[in-house]
């Protein structure tokens, strides 16, 4: 049998829906399900990483509880899926984070941010920190660019590292043969597929959340947040660019690129994790993975913190709140940067993964 | 429309336009149908609210005529085709007035369920001898039922569960009243000024099973529901209403022997029959395990080994053909040699041996094939194995304990092409309507093909539904 517990249930799982596949035409998990007989711990972590937990198969399953058969995919991948991260995480010594995350998240937030806070005031006079700032480099008035550009480099490249190490990990785990390589068209097809979350879809009609009544809410809040954060992340990378090639310094004008891309950006992160906090709070428990209540809840708040804190100090830049607000802005990225390896954010690259080898999949399947 | 205040006019019982008792798929279209004419419409489904829907919630197709290929199905299948099927399934036993109007309507069902919220997917893995004829319900027959019961719910049809039926008030053929065992908002009694049969067939009364066959009844599993138990029929029956069908027959497959009592649905069957030999709790052969194709072997191997001694056979069949078939729910029972398996087969292993021995020296040379009627048979046993006959003899050998199934039962009411039921006097009744299986066998009075429950449902759900309306409006 497997390693784990809940990997047996999957295997059992898998079993069942193997021998029904009324579920074919939902999404992806079942049809990947159907090209095997037999399931290793990779290829139900692969499974798990495919499903985007819509909950269609569940309110269709003939089998789901009360039935004997006792059939709930969407829980029992949810809770694969948590622990697939732990189980590739790196390094493996802080796969511990994934155990009581929620709290994890919390701490190195809150001391990030204040370690920013304190740094400001060590670093700075009393009356820099609570001074009016204007014009190019105002920000730079509480910490030179060189040292931000240093420190946020080096977290963000950090992350990088770590992630990139985990999902090699993951790849090689959920591959056949063992560490071959995703093709340009494989990867194209799982950029398509992850940036419309068309299995985030229940086969056409949307989700099932509290009922059996299917809506769209959680797509629509999902696709706030991550184009948001890709939004935001468009604005530093612009302002980067301005700042070495053409030596414009921030803050840029409010109708300038970086100020327009994440002012839209951060009202994507303030709109799409509310919503989908609610969304959560909403659903019906049995198919969520109410374990990780606080590693979901983590990821949202960081969002919704970084996605706040930016638009607060755009809207109060000019007034003596920026110092402090810059701090917060500042600790609550730095935070993000540094637990993204270790929290939630990585379902989305190990999805993305496994976008690339359904296509793969499907690509060889129809060869 | 003054909905609310009709069906509570008289202050004391509850009237509607239209009563359909029953939940599953036919019931639905009754309800949709009749509210869509303009009724009040309750719908009693006897099951609670997870099991509702009996039979409809393990199907995962319906078979409709269309001239041409859709979106979903590969090409046409025209109504002389549906004919032709339906005749030989049914060896002419069938009403060929209602039957052809049933194929007819069925055109237009298919489009019309989908305007219901039903939808359709192309045929699944391991159906592609259905993908021209039968359209797939996405997500399987449970989805199709929530999709009916999300647009009955928003077109105002009342739907109760748990709502079980103890008695008909009928009087002369004219329905007025049923009865309940638990009370609805206080009342015992719901009247309606035409009645919707759609409550199925009696698979999972086991004690009405046995008055066709004996003690052997007990050993059946029923692949539906526990509510499946025909008391509607009944009631109908005894109170003159004109049957219809064989009512000693049922609708049997092969499923495995773990298989629950009640419910276990489409998962527990098996069609690995033709990769090796089925023999049973004698060790002996009975049957000719390559007699025919996909379904039609499929479908005669429960009343097979319902003919068996204590209702148990084994399918035997060795490891070079584990991947010639669906993955199964229940793993095979494996033996490394054949004694081993006898054994946890609790089979006597000199008895097994001694009929796979023999099986194998009977086997002649061909080119395998199991899509086609091939060559390789037996010569000197009995019976014969007169397709796909191949040694059984590559260690681990493997097996599946197999009892019959029951699906659905024949008997049933009989209606007119309105789907109004005739009483045994020969007058049609004046507003009681039949959908589903409890009138299917007038369309098909033996055999079975893929997806024609759900089309028998369907239209005459629909046509019962919008004659009760009429009726309840005029």
């Amino acid at each position: 049998m497997h390693g784990t517990r809940i990997l047996d249930e999957a295997d059992r799982l898998m079993t069942v829906c193997n021998s029904c596949r009324y579920c074919e035409g939902l999404c992806a998990v079942f049809p990947a399900m159907e090209m095997r007989r037999a399931f290793s711990d990779g290829d139900l972590n692969y499974l798990a990483n495919l499903c985007h937990s819509c909950g269609a198969c569940y309110v269709d399953c003939q089998f789901s509880p009360p039935h004997e058969f006792n059939v709930n995919v969407p829980q029992t991948l949810a809770i694969a899926r948590a622990e697939s991260y732990a189980a590739y995480a790196w390094p493996q010594a802080l796969s511990g984070a994934f155990a009581r995350n929620g709290l994890v998240i919390s701490i190195v937030a809150a001391l990030s941010m204040a370690a920013f806070i304190f740094g400001f005031s060590a670093v700075n006079d009393h009356s820099v920190l609570f001074g009016v700032h204007t014009g190019p480099g105002a920000f730079y008035k509480l910490m030179p660019h060189n040292a931000m550009a240093a420190l946020f480099g080096a977290a963000f490249l950090y992350a990088i590292l770590a992630l990139v190490m985990s999902v090699r990990a993951f790849w090689r785990d959920i591959g056949t043969p063992i560490g071959g390589r995703a093709d340009g068209g494989s990867i194209f097809q799982a950029i398509r597929d992850a940036g419309e979350l068309r299995y985030l879809h229940g086969g056409g009609v949307g989700c099932n959340n509290e009922d059996e009544r299917p809506t769209d809410r959680r797509k629509l809040y999902h696709h706030l947040t991550f184009y948001g954060f890709l939004l935001c992340f468009a604005a530093t990378s612009v302002a980067t660019l301005y700042h070495y090639l053409w030596g414009r310094e921030a803050p840029y004008p409010w109708w300038d690129l970086p100020v327009v891309l994440g002012t839209l950006g951060g009202i994507g992160l303030i709109v799409g994790p509310v919503g989908l906090f609610i969304a959560k709070s909403r659903r019906a428990p049995e198919l969520l993975d109410e374990q990780r209540y606080g590693m979901d809840v983590g990821f949202i708040a960081m969002l919704f913190l970084t996605g706040f804190t930016g638009l607060a100090l755009l809207v109060l830049r000019e007034t003596a709140a920026m110092g402090p607000l810059l701090a917060l802005h500042l600790g609550a990225v730095f935070a993000l940067f540094i637990t993204m390896p270790y929290g939630k954010f990585v379902h989305g690259i190990y999805r993305f993964a496994a976008l690339v080898r359904y296509a793969q999949e499907r690509r060889s399947d129809a060869s | 429309m003054s909905l609310t205040s009709s069906h509570r006019a008289d202050g004391m019982s509850s009237k509607y336009d239209v009563l359909v008792v029953g939940g599953g798929n036919a019931a639905l279209c009754a309800a949709i149908a009749a509210r869509r004419g303009g009724a009040s419409v309750l719908v009693l489904e006897g099951a609670p609210k997870f099991y509702r829907g009996g039979n409809t919630r393990h199907t995962r197709n319906m078979r409709c005529a269309h001239d041409a290929a859709t979106e979903i199905l590969t090409g046409p299948y025209t109504e002389e085709e549906f004919w032709e099927d339906l005749l030989r399934v049914t060896g002419g036993q069938t009403d060929e007035v209602l039957a052809r109007h049933m194929i007819r309507e069925s055109k237009d069902i298919l489009n019309w369920i989908v305007e219901q919220g039903v939808r359709w997917q192309p045929s699944l893995g391991g159906t592609l001898s259905l993908g021209r004829t039968n359209s797939f319900f996405l997500g399987g027959g449970r989805a199709m039922l929530n999709a009916l019961y999300l647009t009955a719910a928003r077109l105002g049809v009342d739907v109760e569960y748990d709502a079980e039926v103890t008695d008909l008030v009928i009087e002369d053929g004219m329905f007025l009243a049923a009865r309940l065992k638990r009370p609805i908002k206080g009342e015992t009694e719901i009247r309606a000024t035409s009645l919707v049969a759609a409550a199925g067939g009696f698979e999972a009364n086991i004690e009405w099973l046995k008055q066709y066959w004996g003690e052997a009844a007990d050993n059946f599993l029923i692949r539906g529901t526990p509510y499946n138990r025909g008391s509607i029929l009944k009631m109908l029956l005894a109170k003159g209403v004109q049957e219809v069908g064989d009512p000693t027959q049922c609708h049997a497959v092969a499923i495995d022997a773990r298989a629950p009592k009640f419910d276990g649905g489409i998962i527990t069957r098996h069609d690995s029959v033709v990769f090796g030999i089925v023999v049973n709790k004698h060790s002996q052969r009975f049957y000719d395990e390559g007699e025919d194709l996909w379904p039609k072997r499929y479908a005669i191997w429960g009343r097979l080994v319902a003919a068996q001694p204590d209702q148990i056979a084994y399918i035997i069949f060795d490891s070079t053909v584990v991947t010639s078939f669906m993955p199964t729910l229940f793993p095979p029972i494996a033996g490394q040699t054949i004694a081993e398996l006898a054994g946890k087969l609790t089979l006597d292993p000199a008895a097994l041996e001694k009929t796979i021995t023999e099986f194998n020296a009977a086997v002649q040379p061909g080119t395998f094939d199991h899509t086609i009627l091939d060559d390789c048979r037996t010569e000197g046993i009995t019976p014969q194995k007169t397709h796909w006959a191949r040694r059984i003899e590559t260690p681990p050998y493997l097996a599946y304990p197999v009892r019959p199934g029951i699906t659905f039962t024949y008997l049933g009411t009989r209606v007119t092409k309105e789907a109004r039921m005739l009483m045994a006097d020969g007058k049609p009744s004046a507003n009681m309507f039949a959908a589903g299986e409890i009138m299917a066998g007038n369309v098909l009075g033996k055999g079975y093909a893929a997806g024609m429950g759900m089309t028998i449902g369907s239209v005459f759900g629909r046509i019962a539904g919008q004659e009760a309306a009429r009726h309840a409006k005029n």
